[in-house]
């Protein structure tokens, strides 16, 4: 019997004991020592997506397979990190199609959760850039699928948060990239509505766009923040020695878990206000690299223990543009009038919906934001945002869930019907299963 | 400059692999095709050729031929770096002969007999090279808990001191590696190990004590001093220990 570890997500709740097979070699991919398995990556889903009792780690299957710099195809394992991908693609001239906000999720993990990126409006998420998959399947038979070979088992998986089998490894299509920077203009705005507009006028020109919001703001200033646009920087642009220098390692820590008395209104009002004000002008532009502009949040190593040992949620919705305004406005009121303490709070705009069949991505806008845990009486609350969001048409982000019921998940995904179908289909003892499959009624 | 890796199945070996800059590579290896994956990620960063090849060490009788084998199949090569080994279960292995001769002949017999015939190649191709020889702090002294291991590995760093001893005065360069707990599948389902390195970190110790040519090695460095106070309590307290 392996040794069991603590695992979490990324925002430390729920914690599980779990033995953790550390897969080395394809072969490691297998359901057959453990009565159920989960796929996990890097563990940077926030809930309880990536925890079961018994998970196969997929971090040792990190190498690259092949390359085509025609065509900037890359085949790697699962276990490469969005990281480890930018190493090699940036001083080649390429980047990730589509990134999540952080630098360290895996392949896999990406894919499982159908990732999006701050350029969703423009290129849709990972999906669209997925070539082909190669999968370990439950009953240990290797196969290929694509949006042409398999696209059952295809757009079961991407968004499938790992229920339909191991993702040994995926063809990419990266994209070509003339520098390592990005410009960046950033708008001021004075609240919600404004937020809104300016994302509907220029939606349209930019390819990378995401709101940062001043979440302790109520009344006429609820939603007001700074809006960042970006673009790849042209060569000509860059008057620097080097067009395509890649990051350094990220040299601050949290060593210890914040008190839960650290991070008060009173600290966030001033972190709020000195990010809100840190720039003078109503908008400004800027070329910065794409280490500051896509991954801010990982300049801190650990940054999660800042919200205290009992962790947080990250909340993050979608609901679709009609009426969305108003609804994003009600949700973010309620939010900011419990006084919750959301260091980073994030709105931005959506493209439509891919084929992918628990796929998160809707054409609206998407609110995310973090939940400390500190009293009990925050479940109810939650329930109810979520029963307002049902109501919108929204949905919850499953990688980011911890709390979701099984009820309002039915609601918010209407192809989950499909989804069991094909899951019966490739796997129809469930051998693949999560804490998160288990509680909403998928497993 | 090509090495030859042994064992590079090995969370060990391949993290030494990643450190050794400007060689082209010989993986041998059983199954060897599953390193397919790291050869390709090996190409692909750094440009380097690298040549996948059968070895098992139980094979005794192929170990004569295998330097040429290597030489034609994979090219010329100047450094030996064994990492293979084998831990399997003390307790099992006590009343179990075929569990005893596995131990005794991967880590002492198998590696013995390939390392002389490859000393001998490299010798005999009178270029600058090396042989890097892993071992086990466990070989330092016996204990009941894995002293079958332990013979099998304390055996293979007397046989690198005397075949050091051997090459001294040509330019092969024979480097001993004691490593303490390393955080590895051949370790993973153990309980109560303390102060684990990683690959990483032990790979890193190699690799500058090879370009240092230093003869022997404990890595992570304090298991030198943690060994050698080990060394020195006497058998008669020794021996009553549940170590
Ligand atoms: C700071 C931060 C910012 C983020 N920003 C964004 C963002 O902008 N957009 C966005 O979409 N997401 C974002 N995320 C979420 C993150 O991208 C996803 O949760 C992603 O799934 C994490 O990947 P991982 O490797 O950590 O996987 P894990 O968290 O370990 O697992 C996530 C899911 O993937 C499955 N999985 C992992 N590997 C495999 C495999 N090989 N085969 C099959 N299934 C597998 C697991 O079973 C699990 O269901 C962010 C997360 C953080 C912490
Ligand atoms: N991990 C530790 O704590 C630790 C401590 C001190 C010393 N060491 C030594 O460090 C070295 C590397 O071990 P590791 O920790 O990286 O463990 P590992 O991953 O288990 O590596 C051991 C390797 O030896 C190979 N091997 C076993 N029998 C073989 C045979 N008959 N022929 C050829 N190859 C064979 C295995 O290949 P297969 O994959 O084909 O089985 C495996 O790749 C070993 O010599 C070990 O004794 C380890």
């Amino acid at each position: 019997m392996a040794k069991k570890t603590t695992t979490s997500g990324w925002g430390l709740y729920p914690r599980v004991d779990a033995s953790v097979r550390r897969a080395h070699y394809r072969r490691d991919l297998r359901t057959d020592d453990e009565t159920s398995v989960l796929p996990q990556g890097s563990c940077r889903s926030y809930g309880d997506a990536c925890l079961h009792d018994h998970v196969v780690s997929t971090l040792p299957l990190k190498h690259l397979l092949d390359f085509d710099p025609e065509q900037g195809l890359l085949r790697a394992e699962a276990g490469v990190t969005i990281e480890d991908l930018i190493r090699f693609a940036v001083p080649r001239g390429f980047f990730p199609p589509v990134t999540p906000g952080t630098k360290f999720p895996t392949l896999g993990g990406c894919i499982a959760a159908d990732v999006h990126g701050k350029n969703h409006h423009a290129d849709g998420s990972i999906a669209g850039f997925v070539e082909d998959l190669e999968m370990v399947l439950a009953d240990g038979s290797q196969v290929h699928c694509s949006r042409h070979r398999l696209p059952d088992l295809f757009w079961a998986t991407l968004g499938g948060m790992g229920l339909t089998g191991f993702v040994y490894a995926a063809t990419l299509r990266l994209k070509k990239i003339s520098s390592a920077y990005i410009q960046q203009r950033s708008i001021k705005t004075a609240n919600f509505a404004e937020t809104c507009r300016i994302f509907a006028e220029t939606q349209q020109q930019c390819t990378y766009s995401v709101a940062w919001i001043d979440s302790l703001k109520k009344g006429r200033q609820l939603g007001r923040g700074l809006i960042l646009l970006g673009e790849h920087a042209p060569a000509d642009q860059i008057k620097k020695k080097e067009l395509f220098p890649l990051h350094a390692g990220s040299r601050l820590d949290v060593p210890f878990f914040f008190p839960d008395f650290a991070l008060n209104t009173w600290s966030m009002r001033a972190f709020n206000t000195l990010y809100y004000h840190h720039q003078w002008s109503h908008s400004s532009t800027t070329t910065i690299h794409y280490n500051p502009y896509f991954y801010p949040l990982d300049m801190v190593h650990r940054w999660n223990r800042i919200y205290g040992r009992k962790g947080f949620l990250q909340y993050q919705v979608v609901v679709p543009f009609a009426d969305g305004e108003e609804i994003m406005a009600d949700v973010l009121g309620r939010i900011v009038h419990r006084g919750i303490p959301s260091l980073l709070t994030v709105l931005k705009t959506l493209g439509p919906a891919n084929e992918g069949l628990l796929s998160f991505p809707i054409a609206g806008y998407t609110l995310a934001l973090d939940i400390p845990f500190r009293n009990t009486d925050i479940m109810p609350f939650l329930r109810e945002l979520n029963k307002s969001i049902v109501d919108a048409k929204g949905r919850v982000y499953l990688a980011k869930d911890a709390i979701l019921e099984k009820e309002d998940f039915a609601a918010m995904y209407p192809k989950l019907e499909e989804f069991k179908r094909v899951k019966r289909l490739y796997d129809p003892e469930h051998r693949f299963r999560s804490r998160q499959s288990d509680r909403l009624g998928i497993t | 400059m090509r090495a030859l890796v042994l064992g590079a199945k090995s969370a060990i070996a391949q993290a030494i692999v990643e450190r050794l800059d400007g060689y082209d590579f010989a993986l041998a290896a059983r199954d060897s095709e599953e390193l397919a994956p790291f050869a390709a990620d090996l190409r692909l960063k750094r440009s380097c050729a690298v040549e996948l090849i059968e070895f098992d060490a139980l094979d005794t009788d192929a170990l004569e031929r295998f330097p040429h084998k290597v030489h034609d199949q994979c090219g010329p090569f100047d450094l030996v770096v064994l990492v293979f080994g084998y831990l399997g279960d003390q307790r099992a292995a006590e009343r179990d002969t075929t569990a005893m001769a596995r131990s005794l002949n991967v880590n002492f017999t198998g590696a013995a007999i390939a390392l002389s015939h490859l000393a001998n190649y490299l010798e005999e191709s009178g270029k600058a090279g090396g042989i890097i020889g892993i071992c086990s702090v466990a070989g330092d002294r016996g204990r009941q808990s894995n002293y079958l291991y332990g013979a099998a590995k304390g055996g293979l760093a007397i046989f690198l001191q005397g075949l050091r001893n051997r090459l001294a005065s040509t330019p092969v360069h024979v480097l001993t590696v004691k490593p303490g707990f390393v955080d590895t599948p051949m370790t993973q389902d153990l309980d109560g190990l303390f102060l684990v390195a990683s690959p990483a970190k032990v790979a890193d110790d190699i690799v500058r004590a090879y370009k240092k040519k230093k003869d022997v090695l404990y890595t992570p460095f304090f298991w030198r001093w943690i060994m050698l106070i080990i060394k020195l309590v006497p058998e008669r307290v020794f021996k009553k220990l549940k170590l």
